[in-house]
């Protein structure tokens, strides 16, 4: 009887280990297999929810022509080497991984699968059969910043963001540009939470901000807790990755919003057409990568038409968010006047601009 | 006097921020009293947080979305018990599938309810008290639920340390073979810490998906039910310790907020870890005595008792 009962409490456990783990559901058929490897859960806002929006417009686009089914939730490492090497070995054709920390498993799964497309999202290391894909949403910030400087009363602007990455450091920049352009005041407080994702502390560190009178809260983290934090408080909130407007009906301004459908939809046609070719793209509001949601009820009409002016200005490549001068924090000239930041600058950017208050953390 | 006023704002958020915590290790620590060690926290809060946000979203009342959320983190204790207490699997191996397993549950069940709007628990409001100067936010101006953690304390010292009841089950955690021979129910108390536990965690889960962050997002918790487990072992199984390294968990990472946000250059990553750091430190200092240690760590704990062997 002893045997019988620890045998059976044995697979009652491994039952809840299967439950816990199980994958979200792949499919096969005829047309060209493309998978995607998504590094957390799809959810409703957020990275991974803009890339599968991204996936859906494809699928779409094309109807037919393609296949679809993604893996959500894969940690970067080991694990994500084995979901792309399952694609890769199940007939799918063109693979999409949508994280930094894929870059190595990706180009090493990619050499064993020389007939293989892969796309690597925000990585630097490409092959024959390996692209990368990055959007300047540092545009879209450019933007949003001058929502905030118009929008601000006390000239405190909080940031909550998650780790001191040149791509975080760029957005943080690239707004308070953006906002020092129309309201030379304007200061920017940052609190990093050291997570990508904990919505109470995000939370917390939104509400901190506030408290010290911050009227304008953005977010470089992954919940949409900040904005929830600014609404509750009675103060303006600025989304990111997606439109955060339903968590903020009545505080949320804008978002810099994240649009991967079109560039999927082009890469996925090349390769049904054969056509596909190993490349590097950085795509901003010209390509259609970065857009801003909506605007709240509260931004006034001027204010509007003086972002769409500036959003026109930066697609038709005549407004540069990091055209000289560019100064740092302690006045001194990083890009001189006539000149633009490089591409190369940009990507491994490392101090803060001039109107961002506090020690950048090295 | 703006100072003071930043002051006590760093306070109330401190306590908010350490209430989860105050829920789950006050519930872990009754289980591992009684000699069950339960590494499932993490998961039960997470059941816990999405079954009280759906009763809340269905209901519309936080009380039945508290005994909801309550309710099914006692399920999930019910599982644990029944493969530990009467199948006698391994409770480390067993509590960490409690945990895997809570948190796909969880995923799975909210995946219609994430983004759904609700209006989180509001704060009493006490019309005199609550608007006096610095008292009345400091202690008139929270959600009932954090009262209801401080009832709990009180409650939990109490059992433990000044009822009969709270006698034995120290006993059943110090030597179940005594416990059993002097004619107690060894597995039956241990399934009802056991459930304790269970329903501690499940308001740990619905202070964050009701109060702290009026959502539910998947994986919400974030690993707050491993600090609570850390909690209990480091304050060395004594409930004002428990409560005191909650707080000062809390304290620490919103005082690390609190200088990011005035600009003080410290390194974010050091911020980070220092709530750890503080907490460990601190309890251990507090508890540096080798023989109290093994006075009040219950010595039956993890092991597995069979009546009738």
């Amino acid at each position: 009887m002893r045997q019988i009962k620890s045998w059976l409490g044995l697979a009652l456990a491994a039952g809840l280990v299967a439950a816990g783990l199980a994958p979200g559901g792949a499919v096969a058929a005829d047309p060209l297999k493309i998978g995607f490897v998504y590094v957390s859960p799809v959810g409703d806002a957020g990275w991974t929810y803009q890339h599968d929006q991204g996936r859906l417009e494809m699928e779409r686009a094309l109807g037919a022509k393609v296949e679809t089914s993604y893996v959500e939730s894969v940690p970067e490492g080991a694990d994500a080497e084995r979901v792309i090497r399952k694609f890769a070995s199940d007939g799918y054709q063109l693979i999409f991984t949508t994280s930094f920390g894929y870059m190595n498993p990706t180009v090493k799964v990619a050499r064993q699968f020389p007939s293989v497309h892969f796309e690597h999202a925000t990585g630097y290391k490409r092959a024959k059969n390996v692209s990368t894909y990055l959007a300047r949403f540092y545009e879209g910030r450019y933007l949003t910043g001058i929502v905030a400087g118009k929008m601000t009363k006390s000239n405190k602007i909080g940031y909550v963001a998650a780790f001191p990455i040149p791509e975080v450091v760029r957005g943080i920049n690239a707004f308070t540009r953006g906002l020092r352009s129309v309201n030379r005041k304007a200061e920017v407080r940052v609190v990093w939470t050291s997570s990508w994702y904990d919505p109470g502390k995000e939370r917390e560190a939104a509400e901190t901000l506030i408290s010290q009178g911050a009227d304008v809260i953005t977010l470089h983290t992954d919940s949409t807790a900040p904005v929830q934090a600014a609404e509750d408080k009675g103060v303006w909130a600025i989304g990111y990755h997606s439109d955060m407007s339903k968590y903020g009906k009545r505080a949320h301004l804008t978002a810099a919003t994240h649009h991967w459908g079109g560039y999927y939809t082009k890469v996925a046609e090349d390769a049904v057409a054969g056509k596909w070719a190993s490349n590097n793209t950085w795509g901003g509001i010209k390509d259609g990568f970065v857009k801003l949601a909506p605007f709240g009820d509260a931004v006034p009409a001027d204010v509007r038409q003086l972002v769409k002016a500036r959003e026109a200005e930066i697609a038709a490549g005549a407004l540069h968010p990091f055209a000289g001068p560019v100064r740092d924090q302690a006045g001194r000239i990083v890009v001189a006047e006539g000149q633009a930041m490089s591409d190369k600058d940009m990507l491994g950017m490392k101090f803060y601009v001039e109107g961002v208050v506090g020690k950048l953390p090295k | 006097m703006p100072e003071l006023e930043q002051v006590v704002a760093i306070l109330v958020s401190t306590v908010r921020a350490g209430t989860p915590l105050v829920f789950a290790a006050l519930g872990e620590l009754i289980t591992e009293k009684s000699g069950v060690l339960n590494l499932g926290i993490e998961g039960m809060m997470l059941v816990g947080a999405v079954t009280g946000f759906i009763a809340m979203v269905l209901t519309g009342s936080p009380i039945l979305a508290i005994a909801a959320a309550m309710a099914a983190g006692m399920l999930m204790a019910l599982i644990f018990g029944v493969l530990t207490l009467t199948l006698f699997t391994n409770q480390v191996a067993t509590g960490l599938a409690l945990t895997i397993f809570g948190i796909g549950l969880s995923a799975f069940v909210g995946l219609a309810y994430v983004g759904t709007p609700i209006k989180g628990l509001q704060p009493v409001d006490i019309p005199a008290l609550s608007e006096l100067p610095i008292v009345g936010p400091l202690l008139f101006g929270y959600d009932p639920m954090i009262y209801g953690s401080l009832v709990m304390f009180g409650l939990v010292a109490w059992f433990l340390y000044r009822s009969h009841a709270g006698l034995i089950l120290r006993a059943v955690g110090e030597s179940h073979d005594a416990a059993h021979a002097i004619g107690y129910s060894v597995v039956k108390i241990r399934y009802l810490a056991v459930l304790f536990g269970g329903a501690m965690s499940g308001l740990a889960g619905a202070y964050l998906s009701l109060v702290y962050t009026p959502q539910w997002a998947e994986n919400m918790t974030a690993g707050r039910g491993w600090i609570a487990l850390a909690l209990v072992v480091f304050a060395t199984w004594r409930p004002a310790r428990v409560l005191a390294g909650a707080y000062l968990f809390g304290g620490i990472t919103i005082l690390g907020l609190d200088l990011q946000a005035r600009g003080i250059g410290f390194s974010s990553h050091l911020l980070a870890t220092l709530p750890y750091l503080a907490t460990v430190l601190v309890l251990v200092l507090m508890s540096r005595d080798a023989a109290k240690i093994r006075l009040n760590a219950p010595a039956s704990l993890g092991r597995p008792f069979d009546p009738y062997r």
